[in-house]
């Protein structure tokens, strides 16, 4: 496996957050972690991308241990978040956003083309490009976030809530370049509590209530498993 | 050079332009600190009073060549600068900004009751050896600096940080070793702007180093626009000239001074230049300059 957390745990204060999660991501595989809110989803990418510390458990990224290593590292080593709530740098240029997502690349001249390659997946960013990225509505931000993280040429995108505050329509879009990422070769763990749009592109999932796996499997049998589409589908 | 400035200017413009000078070296740096990186300092005067002292101790018993001791004020403040911000900097906005107040208090105290320092008598005979044109030179060498350092991949980490620290981290940025590096080279332009003082003054009292001075530090980028260089640059001058310039209303020109300060923030929040950058003024037109619209939405 890719990627592989075990047994873990993690506190904010007296609150357990997470109180032993097992989860493994596949090379190529589109993964989703579903579930209500507060029941540990974020806390877990967070915990994966380095920046909460656990109490226990371990995470291991192509058989290495990376529970200790500074967010930094982990982003060098191949994994890259897209937070939620986008969190792009709202007052620098789109194209300043994207050089930001290449931070920890070395290889200056691939950086420009594959800022080309970024325009050409997201076109209105390229029309953009030189605005700031806070004048930027919500969906073109959350393209502008996927962007940045995919100038880091990650092995495995961590994506929180992609389609947190945006259109039907839009999230129809951005799910279906979701996708798009994953086919052109990215694993991709996707975090979402629109759950229909996450079980219809996701190859496995998992569903977490309050702090703990409760069900996991493909996921087209969890999309219709009677107890998910009661508690998460609304059907 | 100095021959040339005492030509065009008496003595009194030539005394104000050094002072503006030593200023804006210090206001670059805390620009750094608080403008780029977005890292809320109060405590700025102490670094200053840190290169102070040591630059002036070491011209006065050590006999150290002007520009050497200058050099060891600027490094024992950013030395200080480092082992303050270790284990601050993971404080954020406010919290950072007291510990930084509650640093800037100790210095004062501190220096206040050292028999080297002189205690509350102060430290006199400083020898003065600042001049306008060592001032100038360390201006232009300082802005240049800063204006390449602006457009470096550091820099722009720097940026990023003020914008979402949350977000710069999860792009790959060291921000505990981004923040202490930005900290040490603002702490130490402080600590030669501070030398540079000393040795202009020749005379050194801890109680010129209070929170008020670092609190007017933080007026001159503020009012210029928080992370501008020409910002900055604009700001020192107004505040350091505004006072001289209105001498002549005598007892009310502070009073004017703050109405001054409250009139532009009122009118332009984010500074007479806020978000103006050099190479965005000389960078094709098509680049959008927006207004207080963009700032919204730090989370």
């Amino acid at each position: 496996m890719l990627l592989e957390v075990n047994d873990l745990h993690v506190s904010y204060g007296a609150i357990r957050a997470l109180k032993g999660i097992f989860c493994q991501v596949g090379e190529g595989e589109i993964v989703a972690l579903i579930g209500a809110n507060g029941a540990g989803k974020t806390t877990t990418l967070r915990t994966i991308s380095g920046l909460i510390r656990p109490q226990s458990g371990t995470i291991t990224y192509k058989g290495q241990p990376i529970t200790k290593m500074p967010p930094h590292q982990i982003v060098s080593l191949g994994i890259c978040q897209v937070p939620e709530g986008r969190r792009v740098f709202t007052r620098m240029t789109v194209l300043e956003n994207l050089e930001m997502g290449a931070y920890t690349r070395k290889d200056k001249a691939n950086v420009k083309a594959d800022i080309e390659k970024v325009f050409q997946r997201f076109p209105r960013l390229a029309e953009r490009k030189s605005q700031l990225a806070g004048t930027l509505s919500g969906g073109e931000q959350q393209m502008l976030a996927m962007g940045r993280a995919l100038m880091s040429r990650p092995t495995v995108l961590l994506m929180d809530e992609p389609s947190m505050g945006l259109a039907p329509m839009l999230v129809q879009e951005i799910f279906s370049i979701i996708k798009e990422i994953n086919q052109a070769g990215t694993t991709i763990l996707l975090v979402e509590q629109n759950a229909h749009m996450a079980l219809s592109i996701a190859n496995r999932a998992y569903v977490l209530e309050t702090g703990e796996i409760v069900l996991s499997g493909p996921a087209r049998d969890l999309a219709n498993n009677p107890e998910v589409q009661k508690a998460y589908l609304g059907e | 050079m100095d021959s040339i400035f005492s030509m065009f200017l008496n003595d009194y413009y030539i005394q104000v332009l050094t002072m503006l000078g030593i200023y804006l070296i210090g206001a670059l740096g805390l620009n750094l600190i608080t403008g780029v990186t977005g890292q809320l300092s109060f405590g700025h005067a102490a670094f200053l009073s840190i290169g102070a002292y040591t630059s002036a101790i070491l011209s006065l018993k050590l006999h150290t060549p002007f520009g050497l001791a200058i050099l060891a004020g600027g490094l024992m403040a950013g030395l200080w600068g480092v082992l303050l911000g270790y284990p601050t900097l993971r404080l954020t906005g406010d919290y950072l900004g007291i510990a930084t107040l509650g640093f800037g208090e100790i210095v004062r105290v501190v220096f206040l009751n050292m028999t080297i320092t002189g205690g509350a008598l102060g430290l006199a005979g400083i020898p003065r050896n600042t001049t306008l044109t060592v001032v100038l030179l360390v201006v232009i060498l300082s802005v240049w600096a800063m204006v390449r350092l602006e457009n470096s991949r550091f820099g722009r980490s720097l940026v990023a940080i003020r914008e979402d620290e949350i977000a710069a981290e999860a792009m790959g940025v060291n921000i505990t070793t981004a923040k202490i590096t930005a900290f040490a080279i603002g702490t130490f332009l402080a600590g030669i702007s501070g030398g540079l003082y000393a040795h202009l003054i020749q005379y050194l009292n801890p109680s010129d180093f209070g929170f008020l001075k670092s609190f007017e530090f933080l007026t001159f980028i503020v009012l210029g626009g928080l992370g501008s260089i020409p910002g900055v640059i604009l700001g020192t001058s107004v505040l350091t000239l505004a006072p001289e310039f209105l001498r002549f209303i005598s007892d009310y020109r502070m009073l004017v001074y703050g109405l001054l300060m409250v009139f532009m923030m009122i009118v332009r929040p984010r500074g007479l230049l806020g978000g103006v950058q050099l190479r965005r003024l000389f960078a094709k037109k098509n680049v959008q300059q927006t207004g207080t619209s963009a700032s919204g939405g730090a989370n």
